[in-house]
């Protein structure tokens, strides 16, 4: 079925999936919004790394790819890819992508790949108060970065309450 | 770290994969961290699960086998704490893929978490929901969402319009329950609540034409308030991107306004001005700014006729195109390709910058560029545009060839003023970029230069002068080696000169040279060396006084591996050698191939259209698909009608001599070796240009065979088909054979051409309807049946409307012809026939089957009938 700009229903995400790959072609971030199976997802992470990456550095940030768009920006070793319809705002995309790499730079302090790479989880919880069902859900960075804090202090607080009670135990079972 | 736990922690594991030098140590890495993770999950300890799935994940991402872990993740997400049950759903939304069976037992999961007392456990569901959710899921928990849309906490809210966007592209039924719980989301102030109901809105409006009406009626003043509200804030730090107060806003109000514009006058006149105003005041010197006006532009584009707006988007496309930056150009070509629907004129006048992209470093420019430049061709500006992208074929990248040179041609093809200039074009392509030209485009070639006889001397000489620079494109080298074939005369002659051309002195010996050349070059394939065969025959009649050479030549490709190959050179070397007397008629030129039929075919070729276009030609054996039966006959291209059309002509029994070899021991001889499918295209190719059908095969049979009424019409081929071939035709062909193959002892069987008869069955009756099935087996292609059904009305009243309607299990292929009337009158007053053809695939291992529904109108009211048909003889 077509919507009123070509728009398949099935396929309506707005962002299809995001990929981040190192300047070695490392995974350092997928995120699936658009229904892909689990073979069919290293195939595109392979055909697609093996484009981005052979790119030059003056080139547009969109290649055209099994007729969808796929928007990436590189940001120091690590390139974020975003993949979109051809119909789709591509360089709102863009924006979207430095809007994230803000966010990670702001929670990590001048976010390197280390830092994802240790911390991917934390990557994937601040996707996943940028995204849903591949759409914005927030454009202000505060409340992005507040929202996570207030769930990382929940995090904190059962961790304490879980060793306060090993503590206990362990002193008990001395 | 839990003081329990065994295993080693998440960062020690990442730094042991990190530390490993060579693939196969991650790999031995990897391996023991799932085993232990596995037996850590068989041991079932919660303190552990929090961690094992960290692994997992990490594991997931270098691309290993995790599935072994989904399990865990239901069991974290329904934990009772936050922590698990954060880690949970993102294992949920990270390691399951289509796994539905798995996805429905968290079903329960999320419902309970979405009422749960916590917020951010609420948050969590929604998130999981909204990437994973399927549709049943979305039916299960559409209320819970649609409810969480009115919650007290942003947070949830614009959580829950989002899934909800999912729920209802998963189940678009749904969205009436969202439409009035969306429309309250635009009336909110929190930027993030906005921007989500924004998007709700705009979903549902695509999805729903009542949403569409309801939004377009109650929201498009606020919208446009909103967006003006926006557009006119003063600097708020929280929401600014370079300048502009948050774009992400501002591009989700434009989207919304344009579905809600178009189509309504009302509505696009509505937002004219603040479109017009996004459109002057927004900043272009920064992406987010770009990414607005980009946006505007495609609304401006979208709704109904304001021209003043459109000027003024066709002038930020034209300011666009002209940015530096790249990105900004990409984006320009790809909207000026909407722009040019209706301001072509506007669009033009931009020619030379978009000609200048077609030639940017960067593909993807490039690519949009030669999409655009496409569009923008017409009459009056193709023979410029054209030299213009040749004269680029001729340096650009490899890679980029293929694309190219498939839009001249196409741009070639739909535009050319004349055939000259045609002609002229294809020639340069080939030259530059032959090996990437399609089939049907150097076909397409040959019909018109073999249409244009004012222009076959000097169409050989041009490419008789290509090929000794361009020997290496493939269907350059076809071309050349068809056309000196054909004309190989005009060549040496200097024949039919025109105005411009240069006089060049050939040789018959040089022509000879070019051919041999593409024969036995290496790596020419197997296509052009069989039509550089055909063409060395043809040339040792035009050419006599060197004929001894054109000979040993062909003599030499006995050797061939390919057996096509093999087989034809002795053939031919027997027509040069011993039927002198026949050979010049045998291979006279070819007649004028037939442009019309060739523009059907070549269309018919799309899998589309291709059932109807082959429709005409159902009765042959082999028109209607690629037959089985006589690979043979169609490498010589000769139907069976050229047989029987022939007899009466002068090379009649040399004739029968070539044919025998079809009528003789086509189907046992190479059924049983398996006759190389490429083989039989390539001699197909080499006469006939394409698939074989019937008009088209009448002409190139002509062309080798010289009999001066062949040129029988379908029909006539229809007549003689029907009727089985006279024994004694295939005695005299194997006798035939015989002489040609120098002794070669073959097995002529005689084949039956007129199958067994089947007697017909009653395949339906009901008290108002006779259905009665006749057979029979078109010749030499025993797995198609031909049936005629007769239907009978055994009611007193006539039926009208009448549809008979079958269907057949996939090993059967089925082919209606249409009734020879719809109306049905009582029995004894006439009878409706059909035909039918079923095509078993299993011939000889299954019986026919096959289910029928029959409707008509009996005394105005419509009356079904069913029926399954499984007595029909056997060995159909």
């Amino acid at each position: 079925m077509i919507g009123c700009f070509g728009r398949r229903y099935d396929m309506l995400d707005n962002i299809h999936f995001v990929l981040l790959v190192s300047r070695q072609g490392k995974v350092r971030l997928t995120k699936w919004y658009s229904p892909y199976a689990q073979k069919e997802r290293s195939k595109v992470i392979r055909e697609l790394s093996g484009v981005i990456l052979n790119r030059g550095p003056k080139l547009c940030n969109f290649v055209e790819w099994r007729g969808y768009k796929v928007v990436y920006k590189r940001y120091a070793s690590l390139y974020f890819c975003m993949c979109i319809d051809q119909e789709d705002n591509e360089l709102e995309v863009l924006e979207i992508i430095h809007h994230y790499v803000e966010i990670l730079d702001r929670y990590f302090g001048s976010v390197c790949e280390l830092d994802l790479i240790f911390n991917f989880h934390k990557a994937y919880y601040i996707l996943d108060e940028l995204l849903i069902a591949g759409e914005l859900q927030e454009s202000s960075k505060k409340t992005v970065a507040r929202i996570i804090s207030a769930q990382d202090q929940l995090v904190e607080v059962a961790k304490e309450e879980a060793s306060s009670i090993s503590n206990i135990i362990a002193q008990a079972t001395k | 770290m839990n003081p329990f736990s065994s295993g080693t922690r998440l960062r020690d594991m990442i730094r042991a994969i990190r530390a490993c030098k060579t693939a196969a140590e991650e790999r031995a890495v990897v391996r023991k961290e799932c085993a232990d993770i596995r037996a850590l999950i068989n041991e079932d300890d919660p303190h552990d699960r929090h961690r094992n799935l960290a692994k997992l994940m990490f594991i997931h991402m270098l691309g290993y086998p995790t599935h072994f872990g989904q399990m865990e993740c239901l069991k974290l997400i329904a934990s009772p704490g936050f922590p698990e049950k954060r880690i949970g759903y993102l294992g949920l939304m990270l390691l399951l893929d289509e796994r539905q069976e798995v996805l429905m037992l968290v079903t329960n999961s999320l419902k309970q978490d979405l009422n749960h007392s916590n917020q951010y456990v609420v948050g969590l569901a929604l998130c999981a929901l909204g990437n994973i959710c399927s549709a049943e899921m979305a039916r299960d928990l559409a209320p819970e969402v649609e409810r969480l849309i009115q919650f007290r906490d942003p947070n949830i809210r614009k959580k829950a319009a989002l899934c909800s966007t999912r729920i209802v592209r998963k189940v678009p039924d749904l969205a009436e329950n969202f439409v009035n719980a969306a429309a309250s989301l635009l009336k909110e102030k929190h930027h993030g609540v906005l921007i989500t109901g924004v998007q709700l809105c705009y979903e549902l409006c695509l999805i729903n034409d009542e949403a569409l009406e309801y939004f377009r009626k109650k929201c498009t003043e606020g919208v446009i308030k909103t967006l003006r509200d926006i557009t006119n804030s003063a600097y708020q730090p929280e929401y600014d991107v370079a300048g502009i107060t948050d774009p992400f806003l501002h591009i989700r109000l434009l989207r919304l306004l344009r579905v809600i514009g178009q189509g309504d006058a009302d509505a696009s006149d509505l937002m004219t001005d603040i479109l017009a105003q996004v459109a002057t005041k927004t900043e272009s010197n920064k992406n987010a700014g770009n990414a607005v006006l980009y946006e505007c532009v495609e609304t401006i584009m979208a709704i109904e006729d304001t021209s003043s707006l459109r000027v003024l988007a066709i002038n930020i496309l034209g300011r666009f195109l002209s940015n530096r930056d790249n990105n900004i150009r990409y984006v320009a070509l790809n909207m000026l390709m909407k722009a040019i629907t209706f301001d072509d004129q506007a669009v033009q006048r931009h020619r030379v910058t978009v000609l200048e992209c077609v030639k940017d470093p960067d593909a993807s420019i490039r690519k949009r560029a030669l999409e655009l430049v496409t569009l923008l061709v017409n009459e009056n500006n193709v023979t410029q545009l054209t030299k213009e992208l040749i004269d680029y074929l001729e340096i650009s990248d490899e890679d980029f060839k293929e694309d190219l040179s498939a839009k001249i041609c196409f741009i070639v093809e739909k535009f050319s003023p004349e055939k000259l200039w045609y002609i002229d074009q294809m020639l340069k392509v080939l030259c530059e970029a032959g090996k990437f030209v399609k089939d049907d485009v150097w076909h397409a070639l040959i019909v018109v230069i073999s249409n244009a006889s004012e222009l076959h001397g000097y169409t050989v000489r041009a490419l008789y002068r290509a090929v000794l620079t361009y020997s290496e494109q493939e269907t350059l080298v076809r071309v050349a080696v068809w056309c000196i074939g054909e004309y190989g005369d005009l060549l040496v002659n200097n024949v039919g000169m025109i105005g411009s051309e240069d006089p060049i002195t050939v040789t018959e010996s040089d022509a000879v040279d070019v051919i041999e050349d593409a024969i036995t070059r290496h790596n020419s394939d197997s296509t052009t060396k069989a039509m550089a065969l055909v063409a060395l025959l043809k040339l040792s009649s035009r050419f006599p006084s060197i004929s001894e050479r054109i000979k040993d030549i062909i003599v030499k490709q006995k050797g061939s591996l390919l057996l096509e190959m093999q087989q034809r050179a002795i053939e031919y070397n027997s027509i040069v050698d011993r039927h002198k007397n026949i050979r010049s008629s045998l291979v006279e030129r070819m007649p004028v191939l037939d442009e019309a039929t060739f523009n059907v075919r070549r269309a018919g070729s799309f899998p589309a259209s291709a059932s109807t276009v082959a429709k005409p030609s159902v009765s042959l054996p082999n028109g209607f698909e690629k037959p089985a039966v006589a690979p043979l006959l169609d490498l010589l291209d000769l139907d069976s009608d050229d047989i029987l059309a022939a007899p009466s002509s002068s090379g009649a029994d040399y004739l029968q001599d070539l044919l025998g070899v079809d009528l003789g021991s086509s189907s046992s001889q190479f059924g049983a070796t398996q006759a190389p499918k490429a083989g039989t295209d390539l001699l197909l190719d080499i006469l006939s240009i394409g698939t074989p059908s019937p008009a088209q095969n009448s002409i190139s049979s002509i062309d080798l065979l010289s009999t001066a009424d062949v040129n029988s019409n379908p029909s006539n081929a229809l007549d003689t088909l029907s009727s089985p071939v006279p024994p004694h035709t295939a005695t005299t062909a194997s006798t035939g054979m015989f002489d040609l193959l120098d002794g070669l002892s073959p097995s002529p069987s005689k084949e039956a051409t007129n199958g067994p008869a089947y007697p017909s069955i009653v395949a339906y009756e009901s008290s108002s309807l006779k259905i009665e099935f006749t057979f029979s087996k078109p010749p030499g292609n025993p797995q198609t049946t031909n049936v005629q059904a007769t239907f009978i009305n055994l009611s007193p009243n006539t039926f009208t409307d009448f549809i008979f309607q079958a269907a057949v299990p996939k090993f059967l292929q089925l082919h209606l012809d249409p009734a020879s009337s719809n109306t049905l009158p009582v029995s004894g007053n006439g009878a409706i026939t059909q035909n039918l053809s079923v095509t078993n695939s299993q011939h000889g291992k299954k019986s026919l089957v096959m289910r029928m529904r029959i409707g008509y109108k009996l005394n105005g009211k419509d009356v079904l009938e069913e029926g399954q048909v499984s007595n029909f003889p056997c060995g159909l």
